[in-house]
This record gives structure tokens, sequence and C-alpha cells, in this order.
């Protein structure tokens, strides 16, 4: 299985950003909203330079991130403000663990980069926002330009999730 | 069991706030309208984020809860009872060795008690109150030896403070952790919760505390014990990690993170407008005793806005009894209801633009308290501050 679309590195001066927290993904002056279409405007809000996102955000676009993305608070929201989007996958150097297993449950694509290279990548001008991107889901690889970076394996039941749409998807599927 | 195997986890007890609750509510119409929770025995509500609640959609969010529990026979701790993690520990429905989820990122607080508690998110929750279990993959473990001891007036806020500074977000990210050293000999179970509490902002699954004698004392005043089976053992470490404090000194969290840690003296003399002590990090009543014993008799500075706020309403009550709330009254504090208010942003205490807020909460990311800024400290640290209107370069 693979997922295309247009890259989006979630940087500040040609660096990733790390620990980027929930409250800076989707804030918390919005969470008493509980329709998740309405998020998407809501999305990197409180992102220093970044509160542009939603009018640029394209369906099927890849956000590429730092270390710890997501974490912070247990908050869906940061999720599916990103799916209300369109956003296809977030690939991040590590994520918070709550925010990991929303993306997961929500059947947001989510990956982990293998090691440090995009970084690299990034500081040399090899990669830029706005080219197009490939993840091989199987492979386990992720493609920008002609750049390929390896990613961490996610286990089978993860995948599975992901796959089926949601948890509630693949709990019907398992279930019953 | 292995790390890094993906596991369905049977739950003893699945639960949301008002916070992350109405999804839940809406997914579970959505998905299951005719089924069950899986026990109404082991699920409930517990309201803490903006309670009572601030505006009509808050307020329709709780109705909408209440009106589902009514319906499923499930309890709601409401809002009068504080913060739901703490309320499950005291209610005895966190218990050691049991495996609890709920809507709050800090659900790992329950660690402090050897209960297995994660928060998770409204998709997760709403499964786990249909199915009772959860996937999860089994995190691997380090084993946290600190060294040292405590100096007078300083406490387990700036224990793991003083963690926050040296491993920042990453060196315990995504494990599981287990505590020792002559360190937690001084911190009772209070302090456990505080040091369990902030395992989130070290970036870790779940943190269990050293039993010390202190410790042990006041799990079993909480009605808990840890059965033997429990005990730190010789687990599969992927690290075991050794550091020596010599005697520590009180610290800070400066702006934008957590792990933005300085010592006290270092940044000594800023400025503060707000003094926040609460939040399910230091809200215990051993924590406004400490607060307590630096305000008695005295008086907040007249530029410093002073707020406390117990965790529970158990906590309140016992405060309140003993007479600390009055005192903290008298001192010129503002004594507010139990809750998450003050920490997490939502509910009051918000600061404007440049406004610093000295805090015993465990987050002080942007925009986490208002426009202002956000400093963490230990309860005895905020009281100091509410005194001078600045950071004092010592605890007495």
């Amino acid at each position: 299985m693979k997922i295309e679309g247009r890259v989006w590195f979630v940087e500040r001066n040609g660096s990733l950003i790390d620990d980027v927290d929930t409250d800076q993904i989707y804030h918390n002056a919005h969470l008493h909203i509980t329709d998740p279409e309405e998020m998407g405007k809501y999305a990197f809000g409180n992102l220093e330079g970044w509160e542009d996102f939603p009018s640029k955000a394209q369906p099927g676009d890849i956000l590429v991130c730092g270390r710890n993305f997501g974490s912070g608070s247990s908050r869906q929201h940061a999720v599916e403000c990103f799916k209300a989007l369109g956003v296809s996958a977030v690939v991040a150097l590590s994520f918070g663990a709550i925010y990991w297993r929303n993306a997961v449950n929500s059947g947001l694509w989510v990956f982990r980069f293998a090691d440090d290279e995009i970084v690299k990548a990034l500081k040399e001008g090899k990669v830029a926002s706005g080219q197009k991107g490939v993840i091989d889901v199987e492979r386990a690889t992720f493609t920008v330009g002609n750049h390929v970076f390896k990613l961490k394996e996610v286990s089978e039941v993860q995948r599975e999730i992901m796959k089926a749409g949601d948890l509630f998807a693949y709990g019907k599927e398992v279930l019953k | 069991m292995r790390a890094g195997q993906t596991v369905w986890l049977p739950l003893t007890v699945a639960s949301a706030r008002d916070f992350g609750g109405p999804n839940v509510v809406k997914n579970f119409m959505k998905h299951y309208p005719d089924d069950p929770v899986f026990d109404p025995q082991k699920v409930f509500f517990t309201f803490d984020l903006t309670v009572p609640p601030k505006t009509i959609n808050y307020a329709e969010n709780q109705r909408l809860c209440r009106e589902f529990a009514r319906e499923k026979g499930i309890k709601v701790y409401d809002v009068a009872e504080g913060i739901g993690s703490h309320v499950l520990m005291e209610k005895g429905h966190a218990r050691p060795g049991g495996a609890v989820v709920g809507t709050d990122s800090h659900m790992n607080i329950l660690g402090a008690a050897y209960c297995f508690g994660q928060g998770m998110g409204d998709v997760d929750i709403t499964f786990a109150f249909r199915f009772g279990k959860v996937w999860f993959e089994v995190p691997k473990s380090k084993r946290v030896v600190v060294e040292g001891s405590l100096a007078d007036g300083v406490s387990a806020k700036d224990v793991v403070l003083r963690l926050l500074k040296e491993f920042g977000t990453k060196r315990l990210h995504g494990v599981a952790v287990e505590f020792d050293g002559s360190v937690f000999k001084e911190v009772g179970f209070s302090g456990a919760v505080t040091v369990c509490s902030m395992i989130t902002e070290l970036g870790g699954i779940i943190g269990f505390p050293a039993t010390s004698e202190k410790y042990l004392e006041g799990l079993s005043a909480m009605g808990y014990e840890i059965p033997e089976n429990l005990r730190p053992s010789n687990a599969e470490y992927e690290e075991v990690i050794r550091l020596d404090v010599g005697e520590l000194e009180p610290h800070v969290a400066m702006p934008p993170y957590p792990h933005n840690v300085y010592p006290l003296r270092d940044v000594a003399g800023e400025k503060v407008k707000f003094v926040f002590i609460g939040s399910c990090t230091n809200g215990r009543y051993e924590d406004f005793k400490e607060f307590w014993s630096v305000l008695k008799g005295k008086r907040v500075a007249d530029s410093v806005i002073a707020m406390a706020k117990p965790a529970t309403r158990e906590v309140f009550t016992r405060l309140l009894k003993e007479g600390v709330l009055e005192d903290l009254h008298d001192a010129g504090v503002i004594v507010l209801n139990p809750g998450c208010g003050g920490c997490a942003q939502g509910h009051e205490g918000m600061t404007g633009t440049g406004e610093v807020m000295l805090s015993t909460g465990n987050r002080n990311f942007p925009g986490k308290q208002g426009k202002g800024r956000v400093i963490l400290a230990s309860p005895r640290v905020a009281a100091m501050g509410a005194l001078l209107g600045e950071l004092p370069a010592e605890v007495v």
C-alpha cells in the first residue's frame, strides 16, 4: 500500500520543530467543539509561524515533524483537525505516546523515522516543503523527491486499525 | 508479554472526564447505539475540567454525559468532586494491580498507587467503555536510581524537576520507569503522586515509585497495599540510570517547556503576578500544608493574585476542617473549589500578556494558562513567591 501527497516540513529556520504539544496543534480554547469537521480550521493555530496552515493545506498532504510530536494532552481534536483538512499521514522522529495511539485509532497514518537522515537532508536542502512524498507502508520507506528514508515498522494490529479506517471499523471486523 | 508486543489489555476501570467525555458519548451513540457498556460498575465519569461549567457549551456537554450515564447505569463523580484521577484513587477504583484508562493525559499518575493508568483519546475510551479492553504496545522498562538527600524545604516537586532537567523528554521517552534511590526515602505517598504525575512531561509511559517506609505508610492510609508480585523486581531493564543529586536544592521550570529547569537561585528575582497551588501534581493535603506553613499568619504581596485549588473534595474538606483554608484566606489567598482549573486552561485564573504565573502545576507550554508565562515550582517556592511577589533566592 502506498500513501502519496505533498510534503510539509513542520520546521522553523530549517530545523524540524521538536516537542510540538497538543496545545500548539489544537489550542484548548476550542476543546468544546465536538464536530470533527469544525476542527480543521484550528490546526496549528497556536504554533508560531504556522497559524495559516489550514488555509494552505490540501487533501493528501503529508506532514513531516520533529521529536516528541503531539506531546501533552489526550485530546483527539489534535488528530481530528488534520483529518478534517485531509492530511493523509504524519511522519515524525518520534511521537507523544497518546498522540500516536489517537492517530492510529482515528485512521490517520502515522510513521516514525528509523534514523535522523531526514534532519540532515532538510538542513542540506536536499528536500523541501512542497515536494511530492510517497510512503510505502509494507516496505516501511518514505520517498521525498528522489531521496528514500527508512521508517520503523508499525505492528500488525496498529497497521490493520489504520487500514480499516479507524478503531471502530477494525472492532467490527475482529469482534463480531 | 514482551516489550514491543502489541497486546489487548483487559481493564479494571474505564473513565471519561467532562473533557473528552462528550465525544465518547457521541462516538458510543454513533457506533454502539443500543449496546450496554462492558460493566457499569467499572465505568465512570469524572467531571473536573470546567467545574461548575463556565459556558453553555460546557454545561451542555456535561448534561450529555449525565444523561448517557443515567441510561447506561454509570456513576458520575460530578462537578463538586475534584480531579478524576485523584477521585478514582480515593474512592477505591484505582487499586494496586489495576488497569485504568481515562481521557486525562496525566492518568499515569495512578502509577503512584501501583495501578497501571493511561490517558487516552476519546476513540480509545469509547472502545474501552464498550469492550473493557484497549490495545497496548508493551513499553520497555528503565530503572532510575536517584541518590542524594533533600535540603530543608525541598520536596518531591524539586526531585521531578531535577529529573526533567537531567532527562528532558528524550531519555525516558516511551518507557515504563521504576524509581529507586535514597532521595525517595523522604518522599511519601503524596510526593510519589507528584513525581509520577510528571512522567508525562518526561515523555514516559508510566512511573512506579520507590517503596520507602514513608511511602508505604501513606499508601496504607489510602487503604491500599502493594501485593508481593507487583513489588519492583529484577525486571529486564533497557537501562539502569544512576543519578547523584547530592543535597538537592529547589528547582523551577521556566517557560516554554517543563524540562527548561534551573536551580532556583539562578533565576531569583523574576517578578510574579499570579501564584497558583493545586493541580493533579501538587493538589494533595501535604502539598497544601507545605504552602500553608509559609503563609500562615502572613500576607501575600499586594501585587500578587494568589489562588489555591485542592485536588479533590476530600482534600478540601480536611483542609477546611483543620483551618488551613481559613488561614490561607486570611493571608489573602483566593480559595477555589476542587478541580483542574488554574492548571488546565479552561476555567479560572488566566494570565494577560507579559504576566507571570508561578504555579505548582505540571505544564508551562505557550498558551497553557493565558497569554502570560508560567513558571513551575514546588508548593513552598510558590508560597515564598506569593509573599515576595518574585522568585525567592532560597526557601525557608
